[in-house]
């Protein structure tokens, strides 16, 4: 609504303030435009999450069950003996593992015929483990023993939804009619899904066994490389910022340094895996797939992200607080480390962290130098030995587990992913909290 | 040193001041000449005219030193804006009081109407005033071209008006003594010759304030007082 | 009357505490302080003015060697302190800066507590046996700095939280922490409130009784209020130095009279 003046001519003109003219509403049209177009691209860009979250968690959260078998049975004197007299010992306890399951089935008015052949493909060959059980501990004979079993990975998928009875028509690991016995068992409450705890705690297993791989040792080698790289790299990264921003004359020399520093930052990640293989395994002597050898590499790459971010926060700090210190008597020294430094914390423990995730991701160099996935068989026994023993990452186990023919491994690497996103969320959560405290004002 | 300040309005107030400083002189300078010719050609209208005018004259000094109370407070001069502002102040007060004593002449004038006059008092006095009204117009002179020659001319010249005193006196004695009758009239011509004298007084006042302004110092020496009668 | 004077300000003759002969600054090729001999008396607050970029902060920086930490930056001529060079290749400017106090534009209290803003300097420099002692010195100094009583219940509150004017005699509490012999002021009021302003002048005037206090002010007025000696800055020369009465009622140099009746600037 225009307002209209009348001057003492009776000349009317409408006042500036509230009239709509086509500038204006073509600036307001833009300007509405432009909010649209921001919220349009960040509905789609939060619509990919959603989707990549949804898709990680369908894919990843099966690995975190596993199908088991429990079965109660008696062994008595007299059996084990018989069985320990035979010549495949083994085949003799699975016969007895046989015939309890049967009587269990009976007891359940369970019908279903099976034989050992079944069983085997159901839960693998469980005759070793139920001897072992009794020839540890002979006083075990006799008394009654609870036996948690593994089930196949086919089972497994079987549970999850990803084998049905159609795609088994020509599968030699497991047969339809072997189904009909899973679930009879199932009815019996014999075979459960429980919750995988060796997915998290384990070790990688062979090709052959799915079920049993886990990411237990991988964690640990990635936790320790990442305790080289932080201890390697935050001091080192730190000290050389302070001397480059505060000391450094600034001449030709300097600037060629700093202009390589962030040329070095994007340098790709498997030329360092290619130096780290020549200079640390070839030249220095260190051992292959060790968390110390992968740290060091990933600390030659991490220095330029944490240099570069420390001294964007070292000159963020005000000359005002450098020039107050030396006016009270202090050296250069003494300014920068009672002063500066303090103030420009937060900005490098942010450039920390995100070196370090970055660093935490990294598959690339660690398979040069020979951390892959199979090597994480074993935990390392003591700490020191964690730094040298042959081991995997995180990544690098994902990689190699996805890279696998079994199926079971694909939803293993999906599992995989979803625990290094949670060392990821863990980490970030670390720094947020050391942030807020360092913070202060100035 | 450029004349103009950063801030023209300083100038515009310095230069108001002493506009009116100059307006006040006139005034001042033609009250004395009126009073004086009044009084030779016992002329009371005329003299009843100066004693109206140094309403004028009142009204000016209160108008001035408002302006440069305003002009300290607000503008906080220093150095030759200071002594500027300071010797305006001054030079009104001397002003004011010519003035009066011009008032004053023209009411001694009314009453000497009435009597018989006093032969050759009054051109002798006309002939005093004319040196005074001089002495003021070269003092306000050197005032607005800063002339401090000038102004030491002036401070000079007051002997003269001293020693025209000192002469008139004494002939309004010898009258007096003559002639009883006339020690009335002879003693209003003689505080008229006083006056004058005292305008001649406020006048150097006025060139020692040109002095003071120009150079940051008042004149040394002691003023030479000739006036032996008191 | 001419044989009464009366005499306000304090114009009896101090020792000499910073002399400077002949002191030439260069930045780069820009020869930015020419030819500057001056000498400044103890126990009395000189000003410096001057219109800006004429070096009266460059030439104040001198006398702390703060210009050392510019690269570019060049003295040459003699500075003395109580009659020693301080630019002698033996004395360390870090010592030589706890000796001569320095108050900056902006308030600039460290980003820790009001105890720890004071006590940092007799800390580095050793100044206190133990932490008693520690506790004297800045109670001490807070107590010239006219700060004791707004503070002493909250000794441990961030030095960022006062207001401005606080802040500022803060810093001035933690200048005078280390026992300087001179104070050195760069426009120290030009970042305050009238108030604030007029309780740091209060303050400057009191402590010209222990120490000589340099200020750089490009407000004239204050250079008139707060000093006994004015010395005035053109384009990288000293023009004129003398009593400040004297400058401000009528001074020699016809360059020092455009500037003060704001003719030039």
């Amino acid at each position: 609504m225009a307002i209209k003046n009348q001057t003492s001519r009776g000349v009317s003109h409408t006042s500036l303030l509230s009239i709509r003219d086509g500038h204006t509403q073509k600036r307001n049209s833009a300007e509405k435009r432009f909010r649209i177009y921001g919220m349009v691209a960040l509905s789609i860009g939060v619509l990919f999450l959603i989707f990549l979250f949804a898709s990680i968690l369908r894919s990843g959260l099966p690995a975190f069950t596993q199908t088991v078998m429990n079965v109660e049975f008696v062994v008595s004197q007299e059996e084990f003996d018989k069985a320990e007299s035979k010549m495949l010992k083994t085949k003799a306890y699975q016969d007895i593992f046989v015939a309890a399951l049967s009587a269990e089935l009976a007891r359940r008015n369970l019908d279903v015929a099976f034989d050992n052949k079944a069983i085997e493909r159901i839960v693998g060959k469980p005759g070793g483990t139920i001897r072992s059980y009794f020839t540890e501990d002979p006083s075990r004979v006799g008394q009654p023993a609870t036996f948690e079993l593994a089930a196949s990975s086919r089972v497994d998928g079987y549970f999850n939804g990803r084998v049905t009875r159609e795609t088994l028509v020509d599968s030699r690991f497991l047969k339809a009619t072997d189904l009909d016995l899973v679930d009879a068992l199932q009815a019996g409450g014999i075979i459960r899904q429980a919750f995988n705890w060796n997915f998290i705690t384990g070790t990688d297993s062979g090709v052959d066994n799915p079920g049993g791989a886990g990411l237990g040792a991988s964690v640990i080698g990635s936790f320790f490389m990442m305790l080289v790289v932080l201890f390697l790299s935050l001091p080192i990264g730190v000290a050389a910022s302070i001397y480059l921003e505060e000391f450094a004359p600034r001449n030709r020399w300097t600037d060629f340094i700093e202009v390589n520093i962030s040329n070095l930052a994007a340098v790709p990640s498997i030329v360092f895996g290619i130096l780290g293989l020549a200079v640390f395994i070839q030249f220095a002597g260190l051992p292959q797939s060790a968390p110390l050898v992968g740290g060091l590499v990933l600390t030659l790459m991490t220095l330029p992200t944490i240099i570069i971010s420390t001294r964007a926060s070292l000159a963020a700090v005000p000359p005002s607080i450098r020039d107050a210190a030396l006016g009270v008597g202090a050296s250069k020294m003494q300014s920068v480390f009672h002063h500066v430094l303090p103030l420009a914390m937060p900005g490098i423990l942010t450039g920390t962290i995100i070196g370090l995730a970055q660093a935490l991701g990294e598959t690339a160099p660690l398979l040069l130098i020979g951390m892959v996935g199979f090597v994480a068989r074993e935990y390392p026994e003591g700490f020191l030995s964690g730094f040298t023993d042959a081991n995997s990452a995180m990544p690098a186990q994902i990689y190699t587990w996805a890279s696998r023919a079994d199926p079971g491994f694909y939803e293993k690497a999906w599992g995989g992913i979803i625990i290094l996103l949670l060392f990821l969320i863990t980490m970030n959560a670390i720094a947020i909290i050391l942030r807020r405290r360092f913070e202060r004002r100035w | 040193m450029t004349d103009q300040h950063i801030a023209s309005a300083f100038d515009r107030d310095l230069e108001k001041i002493q506009a009116q400083i100059m307006k006040m002189g006139g005034l001042v300078e033609n009250a004395i000449l009126e009073a004086a010719v009044s009084l030779e050609e016992r002329d009371e209208e005329r003299a009843e005219q100066v004693r109206r005018n140094d309403k004028a004259i009142d009204a000016l000094e209160e108008s001035i030193n408002e302006e440069a109370a305003r002009v300290i407070a607000l503008r906080a001069p220093a150095a030759i804006d200071l002594r500027v502002v300071l010797s305006v102040m001054k030079v009104s007060g001397n002003l004011e009081r010519i003035g009066d004593y011009a008032k004053n002449l023209a009411k001694r004038t009314r009453i000497l109407a009435h009597m018989e006059p006093i032969n050759g008092s009054a051109s002798s006095l006309r002939r005093m005033a004319k040196e005074v009204e001089r002495m003021l117009n070269d003092a306000l002179d050197a005032y607005v071209s800063r002339d401090a020659e000038l102004a030491q001319n002036v401070i000079d010249r007051d002997i003269v008006v001293d020693q025209m005193y000192n002469a008139l006196f004494r002939e309004f004695l010898t009258f007096m003594m003559e002639n009883p009758s006339n020690i009335t009239s002879c003693m209003h011509l003689h505080f008229i010759a006083k006056n004058i004298e005292r305008m001649g007084d406020h006048v150097t006042a006025i060139a020692e304030q040109v002095v003071y302004l120009v150079t940051g110092a008042m004149p040394d020496e002691e003023r030479e007082k000739a006036n032996t009668t008191v | 009357m001419l044989d009464v004077t009366t005499v306000e300000r304090d114009v009896a003759v101090n020792n000499v505490k910073i002399s400077a002969k002949d002191v030439q600054v260069f930045y780069g090729d820009n020869h930015a302080i020419k030819d500057v001999t001056v000498e400044i008396e103890d126990k009395t607050v000189t000003a410096f003015i001057g219109p800006s970029g004429c070096g009266k902060s460059t030439f104040l920086r001198c006398i702390n060697r703060m210009n050392d930490t510019i690269e570019v930056c060049r003295v040459v001529g003699d500075i003395r302190i109580d009659g020693e060079n301080i630019y002698d290749p033996k004395i360390d400017p870090v010592q030589l800066r706890a000796k001569v106090g320095m108050v900056f534009q902006k308030p600039n209290p460290f980003p820790k507590s009001i105890y720890d803003n004071v006590a940092y300097g007799p800390r580095i420099h050793g100044l206190a046996r133990n932490k008693a002692e520690l506790d004297e010195i800045v109670e001490r100094s807070l107590r010239s700095g006219a700060i004791w009583d707004e503070v002493k219940d909250r000794l441990q509150a961030p030095g960022t939280g006062l207001s401005g004017g606080q802040q500022q005699r803060l810093c001035i509490a933690r200048a005078i922490a280390t026992e300087p012999k001179v104070l050195l002021m760069d426009e120290p009021c030009s970042a305050l409130d009238p108030i604030a302003t007029a309780q740091v002048e209060e303050l400057i005037d009191e402590l010209r009784k222990s120490y000589s206090v340099v200020i750089v002010t490009h407000s004239m007025q204050q250079a008139a209020r707060v000093s006994q000696k004015t010395a005035f800055f053109h384009l990288g020369s000293l023009v004129e130095f003398g009593e400040t009465s004297k400058i401000f009622t009528n001074p020699i140099d016809p360059r020092t009279e455009s500037y003060i009746t704001g003719r030039i600037g």
